[in-house]
């Protein structure tokens, strides 16, 4: 089944049309797409007539056009019938807006549904979902433009059950400067699950890393899922709800009382390497730190500050996380010491965390990152960047993304993120290092790529 | 595929839902695992000769269809150290409901880890590994792998049990036989894979773990709930 038809696609109905009603989601479907994206739009409504003085086709089956994408917010009971005039017409795919099936008890609609997916040969997201959004090419979220705020274009894809989190985490990654590379909510997902997009995303050139938001697997549904998961070559994260058992029900063995459904989830994850985020915040962390770097690293930390407080904090949150901050031999402070500016030689502690003081330069910055970039012992660089100190300039971001490109190991820093300090962030973020607004989250980073490896 | 035993075992508890003891160790020692020396005696004559042959001291335990945790049933003695304790320890046991007989075992030193298998809903047959005992759910220091695993993998998973420690020697004290644990767990893996279809969950606690052996002392096999057709 061909996935490409939904995420690029070149022609596109929007079935459901009002004539009548322009906060209707298929008229808002309709414009944005019609105003802003690449992509021919078509408006499908039985009634017919014109639209923004354009024909409104009756069906499906008179567009001239052979449809890669058919949007599809009609009434819960049409459904069936739109979508069986779309594999008469062939078309590539399908996102069903309409919600009122199994949610609502029309469980009949629903096995409909269902019965008519499986002769399709082509991929049918939902129903009761928001859709798709690929930046650049196609928006099927039925929120009005203005209201949304759009991701840059980026490598990370989204995939989520509820809708009302895709687009809260669009707006996290918006915030947080991390590009988008495809969004989708599944909704019912009675078609087409994670499953499926997993192994289409595995394949997909524009996406790097792919991140799920999911509520549940069906029946043996997981075991598919983490198999076809760590076989993908791309990093996958996932975000799940509905950690607390549902009742509590009568268990009657001692394994089935501790590994209830919540712990065997987590701890499956963390055996396929697919890095589990316990909260969005972990999510969005994840996210920044997977989309720069998808290899997985031991966990060996060197940290650089201007701060006592900022490298003892660090340290206490990377060992609470598993992460290990090995202490330098005098030989390597002494050769490092070598190199720092005068003001800054007598004063900084070099023992990891590197405290390069208040009086610290760029060039000390980046002379500390090379050098700890060098050692074998360490497989990452958190950089604690305190912004307001006298000798750091707006070029430290950039320069410190330099010693990644050139000495190949991954860098993290915390940078407070405020507009002030934008030019320093962005100079980390456009070069492809991980930027945090907290010392938290820069370590959540790190733990990011060390739980990509399979345990 | 499962043995013959294996399934005739299961078939035969199908009814109760859950297989006892002394059937459910039949199946494992079928299957290669190491089980106690044990005996299922109906008197007291019958235990005191079994505990002769098994040799002072001893364990017994209640063969019950009515109780599925002994202990909590006081359905457990150990230390028996001759005659007249077992006697006594017989006597008490008989009266504890559905008795239908009392499993005299060997008494085998060795640190209590518990082994289990669940098949669960999302992801199949799982395994779980972790310290045993009666207090298997108040620590809750256990690990969950999807099965099967492969010994290599179990490594990984000793190393998850925070007190994985003590399995590996803890300041002067002697450790397990890794080499048997990771065989015995791979090859439970295994066995609960097999058995996916039959059974819910499987508890091997304690598995009473020394420098030697890895030895399965308790097993409790909960069967499927089953279909109205069976």
């Amino acid at each position: 089944m061909d996935f490409r038809n939904l995420f690029e696609p070149k022609t596109m109905a929007v079935i459901g049309l009002s004539l009548s009603n322009e906060r209707h989601p298929a008229n808002i479907i309709y414009n944005k797409n019609y105003f802003r994206y690449p992509v021919k739009v078509y408006g499908v409504n039985p009634k017919g007539g014109t639209y923004h003085k354009e024909k409104i086709y009756t069906s499906i089956s008179e567009i001239p056009e052979k449809i890669d994408l058919a949007v599809i917010a009609v009434r819960a009971e049409y459904v069936s019938g739109v979508l069986r005039d779309c594999i008469d017409s062939w078309v590539g795919g399908a996102a069903v807006i309409s919600g009122g099936f199994a949610e609502t008890g029309r469980l009949d609609l629903r096995r409909q549904f269902e019965e008519i997916a499986a002769e399709a040969d082509f991929p049918i997201i939902g129903p009761n979902c928001l859709g798709i959004y690929s930046p650049g090419e196609v928006d099927s979220l039925f929120l009005p433009s203005e209201r949304m705020v759009r991701p840059e274009q980026g490598n990370v894809a989204l995939v989520s059950q509820s809708g009302g989190i895709l687009v809260d985490q669009m707006v996290k990654f918006a915030g947080q400067g991390i590009g988008l590379s495809r969004a989708v909510s599944i909704g019912n997902k009675a078609a087409v699950g994670e499953l499926e997009l997993l192994k289409y995303l595995a394949r997909d050139e524009k996406t790097d890393v792919i991140a799920f938001y999911i509520e549940g697997f069906g029946p043996g549904e997981g075991r598919e899922f983490v198999t076809a998961a760590a076989r993908c070559p791309k990093p996958v994260i996932i975000m799940k709800a509905g950690k607390s058992a549902g009742g509590s029900r009568a268990v009657s063995s001692h394994t089935a009382s501790i590994a209830g459904d919540y712990a065997v989830f987590s701890s499956v994850m963390r055996q396929f390497g697919i890095v589990e985020a316990k909260d969005e915040f972990e999510m969005v962390s994840f996210c920044e730190s997977l989309s720069c770097y998808s290899r997985g690293i031991d966990g060996r930390v060197g940290i650089v500050t201007a701060s006592g407080g900022h490298g003892a904090v660090a340290v206490d949150t990377c060992e609470a996380s598993g992460l290990v901050v090995p202490q330098f031999s005098e030989e390597i402070q002494e050769k490092l010491r070598g190199r720092l500016s005068q003001s800054v030689q007598p004063i900084a502690s070099l023992g990891n965390p590197i405290d390069l003081t208040g009086s610290a330069r760029d060039d000390d910055f980046v002379i500390s990152a090379s050098e700890l970039s060098r050692l074998p012992d360490i497989d990452c660089v958190i950089i604690l960047l305190l912004p307001y100190i006298p000798e750091v300039t707006s070029d430290v971001g950039a320069r410190l993304s330099q010693v990644y490109h050139e000495e190949g190991k991954p860098i993290v820093a915390y940078v407070p993120h405020v507009e002030k300090y934008r030019m320093i962030i962005e100079g980390f973020q456009l070069n492809n290092v991980p930027v945090s607004h907290s010392i938290e989250g820069a370590i959540l980073m790190v733990e990011a790529m060390k739980r990509c490896k399979p345990c | 595929m499962l043995s013959e035993t294996a399934a005739a075992v299961l078939e035969e508890s199908k009814k109760r839902g859950w297989v006892l003891e002394p059937d459910a160790k039949r199946l494992f020692a079928d299957a290669g695992f190491d089980v106690p020396v044990s005996e299922q005696v109906r008197s007291e004559d019958e235990a005191v000769a079994a505990g002769e042959r098994i040799g002072w001291p001893v364990v017994a335990k209640v063969v019950s269809p009515d109780v599925i945790h002994k202990s909590e049933a006081g359905g457990v003695a150990v230390g028996i150290d001759g005659p007249g304790a077992m006697r006594e320890v017989f006597a008490r046991l008989s009266n504890i409901d559905g008795c239908e007989g009392v499993l005299v075992e060997e008494m085998l030193p060795g640190i209590e880890l518990i082994i289990g298998g669940k098949i669960d809903g999302q992801f199949g047959p799982v395994v779980l590994a972790g310290i045993g005992g009666v207090g298997v759910e108040i620590y809750k220091d256990t690990a969950i792998r999807m099965a099967p695993i492969e010994e290599k993998d179990v490594a990984s998973m000793l190393n998850d049990i925070v007190a994985g420690s003590i399995l590996r020697g803890y300041r002067g004290s002697a450790g397990v036989n890794l080499e048997e644990l990771k065989k015995l767990i791979a090859g439970f893996s295994s066995l609960i894979v097999e058995m996916a279809d039959l059974v819910e969950s499987v508890d091997l606690n304690p598995v009473l773990c020394t420098e030697e052996r890895c030895v399965i002392a308790d097993a409790r096999i909960i069967l499927k709930k089953n279909d109205k057709c069976s």
